[in-house]
């Protein structure tokens, strides 16, 4: 990626976008459908410059009867055709699952291999503002328990495009799961075309100490929080994960190995989350490299509140990520309280 | 309707009839081999959803398609699968779990398909299927090709929410699909009046769409009203609801009548074997070939079912390292 000679700054959503058309314009098969993906906002930015450049021929709105839409999107892979599928939340997936679970992910199987399903089901996950139960949530260990589907959640605009053009690319089912606050955060990401294999995870930051394998949004934090435990002489390396399933477990592995501490932060619930997997994986793997228990971040276990002090109390942050390391090493230092606060932006339509 | 087709029409409509009593024919002998504490060493491990007194609706659809036109099934896919074309040798090695089976052993008899007809597969979830015969007909409109896709499902199917949406969505986009409803009166034992309270061709009515209900047990006329149906289709006139009234002759898993157990009762069974698609459609050719085709016919099911039986039983299973392929 550094090498390419052209790479700008561009939003997450833009490089969605970006490599949205650049997809489309390579390959005739793919095509766009979901609610509002035509509109004037094209999912948040996402979809409307394909809409612009394609058409409804090619991009199209569907009305909201999501279940059969995407059974559709199957049936359509089975011809040769890839299609993408986008929800603006990922609560949506669930009247969905049928079609996702039982269709989607078994097809190639229950045919022997003789019908692929390559099919992306974009989603994004809603956070603030009092979206409340039902627009927020962040379900990547339901889609990650089953065979047959991967799953993938970048952190990064540079990652966003390079992982949805490999999922375009690709063979199989990708839950494609998007953050809402990651869409305005702009990052490096080449003109031109790149693929990021799905299942490979990326260092964020390089450290000795401590290993956080962060997902999605909590990558953010786990960045500040890196920072604030490296002013306390604390050296944390921090790992992207940005495949779910499959992960990258080698990488993850390997560092647990090299730095003996392990921390996990996830955007869902902790409770049965991809967190317990992964740190199921490392004590089962390398459990005599461990210096300490591992830990994990995640979502305490409620729905989704409204109020603004409830969310506050809700959702971890790069304060609870290093009150969480610090608990590793025993130092009671007062560093969790000078972290700054989360991200949250002022109302301005669209969630 | 020409006389060769009419003889076409019924060796297949016997192949799938002798087909699935040669299913029946094999669960009996396993099930007195397992009762002797035998360990037979051929046997059809798989839940089997046979489609025996329900043939004229397969066939009938199928006479009207070409190979180009595609299908998905539900559960109950034999007659689909053989009336679409689809390989004997590799159904019946399918249901003995063989790696030479249409599926390698990985789908059973709920998941029958080859591709190369048509045939694209099957879902073991009532309706479930139904969208996806959507997403075949969407490259057929967006390539401009005359083809058609066709969703076969049950009576029960109507009553999941997917049938609706993807009526509803088919008809707005004037998609190339035939909704291929097979009303054979009940959900396992559930009766259909305790289940619905409206025909089922009459819901097509507040999609937009033609709706036509045919006597399932005459393959000339399920037939012809499939032959309509797939030229509007092909025409860019948008999808049919078809309902074919029928009745399956035996339970609805396994190799078994359950008439006479619960709400099916015998004389029901008895007025429906009245009605025998097959034997119908045999006396009509009576009257049109001489005794030699109807009887050359019927050697020729049989001759193809034992090559077919013969291969499963040849055929090497599956291994532990074919476990992951296809995933």
């Amino acid at each position: 990626m550094a090498s390419d000679p052209v790479t700008r700054n561009l939003s997450m959503s833009r490089a969605i976008a970006e490599a949205t058309v650049q997809a489309m314009e390579d390959d005739p098969t793919i095509f766009v459908m979901g609610v509002g993906v035509d509109d004037a906002n094209g999912i948040f930015g996402t979809t409307k410059s394909a809409h612009d450049m394609f058409g409804d021929a090619r991009v199209f709105d569907t009305p909201l009867s999501e279940p059969s839409l995407t059974g559709m999107g199957v049936g359509a892979a089975f011809m040769g055709m890839r299609p993408i599928m986008v929800h603006a939340r990922t609560d949506f997936l669930l009247i969905t699952m049928d079609q996702i679970v039982n269709h989607a992910a078994k097809w190639s199987y229950m045919s022997g291999g003789a019908l692929r399903v390559p099919f992306v089901i974009r989603s994004i996950v809603g956070r603030g503002w009092g979206q409340a139960a039902q627009h927020s949530q962040s379900f990547q260990s339901l889609f990650a328990h089953i065979p047959g589907l991967q799953v993938v959640m970048p952190a990064t605009a540079g990652d966003a495009k390079g992982l949805l053009i490999s999922s375009l690319r690709g063979d199989m089912p990708v839950i494609f799961i998007e953050h809402r606050w990651l869409h305005g955060i702009e990052g490096p990401v080449p003109e031109a075309r790149y693929a990021i294999p799905i299942g490979s995870a990326r260092v964020e930051r390089s450290g000795s100490d401590v290993t956080i394998v962060a997902i999605s949004h909590m990558v953010v934090e786990a960045r500040k929080a890196a920072e604030l435990l490296a002013t306390q002489g604390i050296s944390a390396e921090v790992i992207d994960l940005r495949s779910i399933r499959p992960w990258d477990r080698d990488l993850v592995l390997s560092s647990v190995a090299k730095t003996g501490r392990l921390l996990v932060a996830d955007t869902s619930w902790i409770s049965f989350g991809v967190s317990a997997e992964i740190v199921a994986s490392v004590v089962e793997e390398v459990f005599g490299k461990l210096k300490t228990s591992p830990r994990r971040i995640g979502l305490p276990p409620s729905p989704t509140p409204c109020a603004p002090e409830l969310e506050r109390a809700f959702y971890p942050d790069a304060q609870s990520i290093v009150a969480s390391v610090l608990s590793m090493f025993a130092a009671k230092a007062d560093l969790a309280a000078d972290a700054p606060d989360g991200g949250e932006k002022p109302f301005a339509g669209h969630f | 309707m020409d006389t060769s087709v009419l003889v076409r029409m019924y060796a297949q409509m016997q192949l799938v009839r002798r087909a699935e009593e040669r299913v029946i024919e094999q669960y009996h002998w396993q099930n007195r081999e397992f009762a002797e504490k035998r360990n037979p060493p051929h046997t059809i491990k798989c839940p089997t959803h046979l489609s025996i007194g329900q043939e004229a609706s397969a066939v009938g659809l199928c006479s009207a398609l070409d190979v180009q036109d595609v299908l998905v099934s539900s559960h109950r896919c034999h007659a689909h699968y053989i009336a679409k074309g689809g390989s004997l040798n590799a159904m019946m090695a399918e249901l003995f779990g063989r790696t030479t089976g249409c599926a390698h052993g990985k789908g059973g008899s709920m998941h029958l398909v080859d591709t190369s007809v048509g045939m694209m597969g099957s879902s073991a979830i009532v309706g479930g299927a139904i969208p996806l015969a959507l997403g075949m007909a969407l490259p057929f409109k967006m390539r401009g090709e005359a083809h058609v896709s066709v969703a076969c499902f049950g009576d029960a199917a109507v009553e999941q929410g997917v049938f609706h949406e993807s009526m509803h969505y088919a008809a707005l986009r004037k998609l190339p699909v035939i909704f291929f409803c097979e009303n054979n009166g009940y959900a396992t034992l559930s009766p259909f009046a305790a289940r619905q309270h409206v025909p089922i061709y009459a819901r097509a009515a507040s999609y937009g769409m033609a709706g036509i209900r045919v006597d399932g047990n005459n393959v000339v006329e399920v037939c012809e009203v499939v032959r309509e149906a797939a030229s509007t289709a092909r025409a860019g006139d948008g999808p049919t609801l078809i309902e074919c009234e029928t009745y399956r002759w035996i339970g609805h898993v396994g190799p078994d009548r359950d008439a006479g157990t619960g709400p099916r009762t015998k004389e029901e069974l008895e007025s429906w074997i009245e009605r025998c698609p097959i034997t119908r459609l045999r006396k009509q050719l009576e009257l049109r070939v001489s005794k030699e085709v109807l009887v050359q016919a019927d050697a020729d099911v049989e001759r193809k079912l034992d090559d077919a039986v013969a291969f499963a039983k040849a055929s090497p299973s599956p291994t532990a390292e074919d476990l992951f392929h296809g995933v």
